[in-house]
């Protein structure tokens, strides 16, 4: 019943960013180089330009994130955007206000655009089909399923240390199973023509068929590792170990975590990233993660400027450049 | 009241009927056909030119969400629906609030439906107090009260000493015992099938060995106990091969599909669609056909509705926490022929999987129509489409996956027992009356 693309209008031009997967190269090429022309903004002494003011953007964070939500906060500030920040993991929830019954209450307060985090797949979709026209969804995590401005900061990261996506070999590396940032990573590097995503995982920690997302799957760091440009670090969460999905984290480390040594199978310019927040000694070593091929606060700074971006897109106002 | 219908299509899956005759009825049930009784004088001559006239439908899963979940259906409009659906005959699972285990709550149901007078109910009791899985209820008092089976949804109970015993009580009095044969564990916080769909869309999966591991328990259980064992909502082509072994070793086993189960996989929760939300999770291509292949073989008896009216509130929320189930007993005849279509097979085969081959696993002596039966009739037309959608449907739950879709199969009259409890509002211009 619901078939056509919810994050594109009838002109294939976005409307919502709900996930990487499906959206059309072009478009995730037009968020990274509408980032670009953000990075002066951020660099400079007065960071804010005008492009979104008087517009409102709704914080809508039904599970706990500090970082996220500050990037999207700064991002839309940035802009000159009015910032509502709901944390609604402590608020309506827990008076038993259902999720749209919240976002009609929002819309009727003139929002523009809900930037929404869930602990469930497919909230964002709900949401953005529930929504008048002209009222845009920015997705920041739903679940499992997606965290497409993670997966376009990365994108941004990427192209701006190795310049190209068309000659990388990527490897993404932890809990693929819980992760929306490794699920939005594969779709966006797949569509922006990267040739080879591997995947390194226990067998618990992969999703079936995983390797019909068009990704190549290890379960050993030492052969998954070898020659490749770009390592993609994921968040390992301490529920793992009380799901019996491992034994330890201590064993977790020694088999997958990112050691100088295991790095040292990778090509001599490989970088190193990161989604954050980062578990030092679990799936990543400070010497690694503090290293010169690491290039997580890279990832960081950029975030604001991809999330402009995305905002300035969805509104309307495609470029930095005239202010 | 005495009815004459004239010129049907009479198909009788069970003796193999498949002809033009004239039906009279009297006394609430059927009468030899062609030529009536001596002494006949219809009060009212239905014309079922183009029409089938078949035995009323039986469905061994109908939730009438009675007692306790009044807010997502009622007796009245379910029992409304079934009727419309062409449906003469159904079981409640016991998955009501308190479930079905208590002979008070068993009468209470049967009394409030007999007093609709429309189709009869088959209250299936719970296996366990509470469906708790650990104690056994009073199965024989339950039967006193009305139920002819007993039975444990949506899955397994953890505890399988439990089980045993529970088939071994229901043994001693031959009653039929219906499972679900989902692993509690396996299944987890799982809401879709462990394939493709469920990795891009992230959502916590189900695998098929929930399904196979509680079908090998039960089958190992059965030969332990000899119960005669039904297996409610087969989903996977592996659980289906295990059926069919299992009665290739002579073992008392049966099994049905949803209709559901029959015509979707899981492509179709598409951007995470509610409606396709179910228990057990609608699975690959490949399943569906194995399933669809399974009942004309005859390895799956049956096929059901698996009928859940829900409301919008509960589905309209993100996949994982949206309420599970979908209305489908007024479905039930259209998705039974689009299937038989689809497979081109003959109606007098396929209407057996809803008609004597749910009566057998019952237990109970319907879905006929041959003289001297109750006259539990439906009579549709086979070659009118109509779209599902909400104002189409009677039920209370406006929300099945085939919303919007065009489904072969009319129902123009249901009866039960001889009396007219359903006939369709469009036609009613065109009865022609006669007393």
């Amino acid at each position: 019943m619901i078939s056509r693309n919810p994050q594109l209008d009838a002109n294939r031009a976005l409307q919502h960013l709900l996930t990487t997967e499906g959206l059309p190269a072009a478009i995730l090429l037009q968020i990274l180089d509408t980032a670009e022309t953000f990075m002066g903004v951020t660099e400079r002494e007065v960071k804010k330009v005008p492009l979104l003011r008087g517009k409102s953007i709704f914080n809508l964070f039904f599970e706990p994130s500090t970082r996220t939500r500050t990037t999207f906060e700064i991002a839309a500030k940035r802009l000159s955007a009015d910032v509502i920040n709901l944390n609604i993991a402590v608020s309506a929830q827990s008076k038993g206000e259902a999720l749209l019954d919240t976002v009609d209450n929002l819309s009727a307060m003139h929002a523009d655009m809900f930037v929404v985090r869930h602990s469930q797949s497919g909230a964002a979709h709900l949401i953005a089909r529930h929504v008048q026209p002209g009222i845009h969804v920015i997705n920041a995590g739903d679940g499992r399923h997606a965290h497409p401005t993670q997966a376009l900061l990365d994108m941004f990261t990427i192209r701006r240390y190795k310049k190209e996506f068309h000659n990388l070999r990527v490897a993404i590396i932890g809990d693929i199973l819980h992760s929306r940032v490794a699920r939005s990573q594969i779709h966006a590097l797949t569509t922006l023509g990267v040739p080879e995503v591997r995947v390194i995982a226990p067998k618990t920690l992969l999703p079936r068929q995983v390797e019909r997302l068009g990704v190549h799957v290890y379960h050993d760091m030492r052969s998954g590792l070898r020659d490749v440009d770009v390592l993609m670090m994921l968040r390992l969460q301490k529920e793992r170990m009380q799901g019996a999905y491992l034994p330890s984290s201590e064993e977790y480390f020694k088999y997958y975590g990112l050691t100088p040594e295991k790095l040292a199978l990778a090509r001599p310019d490989a970088i190193v990233m990161h989604p954050g927040p980062m578990n030092r000694g679990v799936e990543i070593d400070s010497e690694v993660a503090d290293g010169h091929q690491s290039v997580i606060l890279s990832q960081v700074t950029y975030g604001i400027a991809v999330r402009m971006a995305v905002m300035a897109i969805l509104a309307g106002s495609q470029s930095g450049d005239s202010v | 009241m005495r009815i004459h219908i004239q010129n049907g299509r009479l198909i009788d899956p069970k003796n193999h009927i498949d002809a033009v005759r004239d039906i009279y009825i009297a006394d609430g049930r059927i009468q030899p056909f062609d030529t009536p009784p001596t002494g006949f004088h219809a009060d009212r001559v239905i014309d079922a030119s183009h029409l089938v006239v078949c035995p009323g439908l039986i469905d061994l899963s109908v939730r009438l969400r009675e007692p306790g979940l009044e807010y997502m259906a009622t007796l009245e409009s379910e029992m409304s629906a079934a009727v419309a659906g062409g449906v003469t005959r159904f079981a409640c699972p016991p998955d009501t609030d308190p479930p079905l285990d208590e002979p008070g709550l068993v009468e209470m149901l049967k009394h409030r439906a007999r007093n609709l007078n429309q189709a009869h109910v088959y209250p299936i009791g719970a296996l366990t107090q509470g469906l708790r899985g650990e104690h056994l209820t009073e199965m024989v008092e339950l039967h006193d009260a009305g139920c002819i089976v007993f039975g444990q949804p949506n899955a397994l109970p953890k505890n399988l000493r439990v089980l045993m015993q529970a088939m071994q009580y229901a043994a001693t009095f031959d009653f039929g015992v219906w499972l679900s044969p989902q692993d509690i564990h396996l299944a987890y916080d799982g809401v879709a099938h462990d394939g493709e769909v469920a990795t891009r869309l992230g959502l916590p999966a189900i695998p098929v060995c929930a399904e196979t591991i509680a079908i090998a328990n039960i089958v190992l259980l059965a030969k332990e106990t000899h119960v005669r064992i039904h297996l409610c909502r087969i989903s996977s082509a592996e659980g289906l091969a295990m059926v069919r072994a299992a009665r290739q070793q002579g073992l008392k086993i049966t099994c049905d599909v949803s209709i559901n189960h029959l015509h979707l996989s899981d492509m179709d929760i598409g951007y995470f669609d509610s409606n396709c939300h179910m228990i057990p999770p609608l699975r690959s291509f490949s399943d569906r056909d194995a399933l669809r292949a399974g009942l004309i073989d005859g390895a799956i008896d049956a096929i059901c509705s698996d009928h859940a009216p829900v409301d919008d509130d509960v589905k309209l929320l993100p996949f994982g926490q949206s309420e599970t189930g979908a209305t489908g007993v007024e479905l039930l005849l259209p998705l039974t022929l689009k299937w038989g279509l689809e497979m081109k097979r003959p109606l007098v085969e396929i209407l057996a999987a809803i008609t004597c081959r749910p009566a057998a696993i019952l237990g109970i002596d319907a879905g006929v129509l041959a003289p001297d039966a109750a006259a539990d009739i439906c009579i549709f037309d086979p070659e009118d489409y109509w779209k599902v959608t909400p104002s189409a449907l009677l039920s209370q739950g406006k929300n099945t996956p085939f919303l919007g879709m065009e489904l072969p199969g009319k129902v123009r009259y249901t009866l039960v027992n001889g009396d007219i409890v359903y006939q369709s509002v469009e036609k009613l211009s065109a009865l022609p009356l006669r007393r």
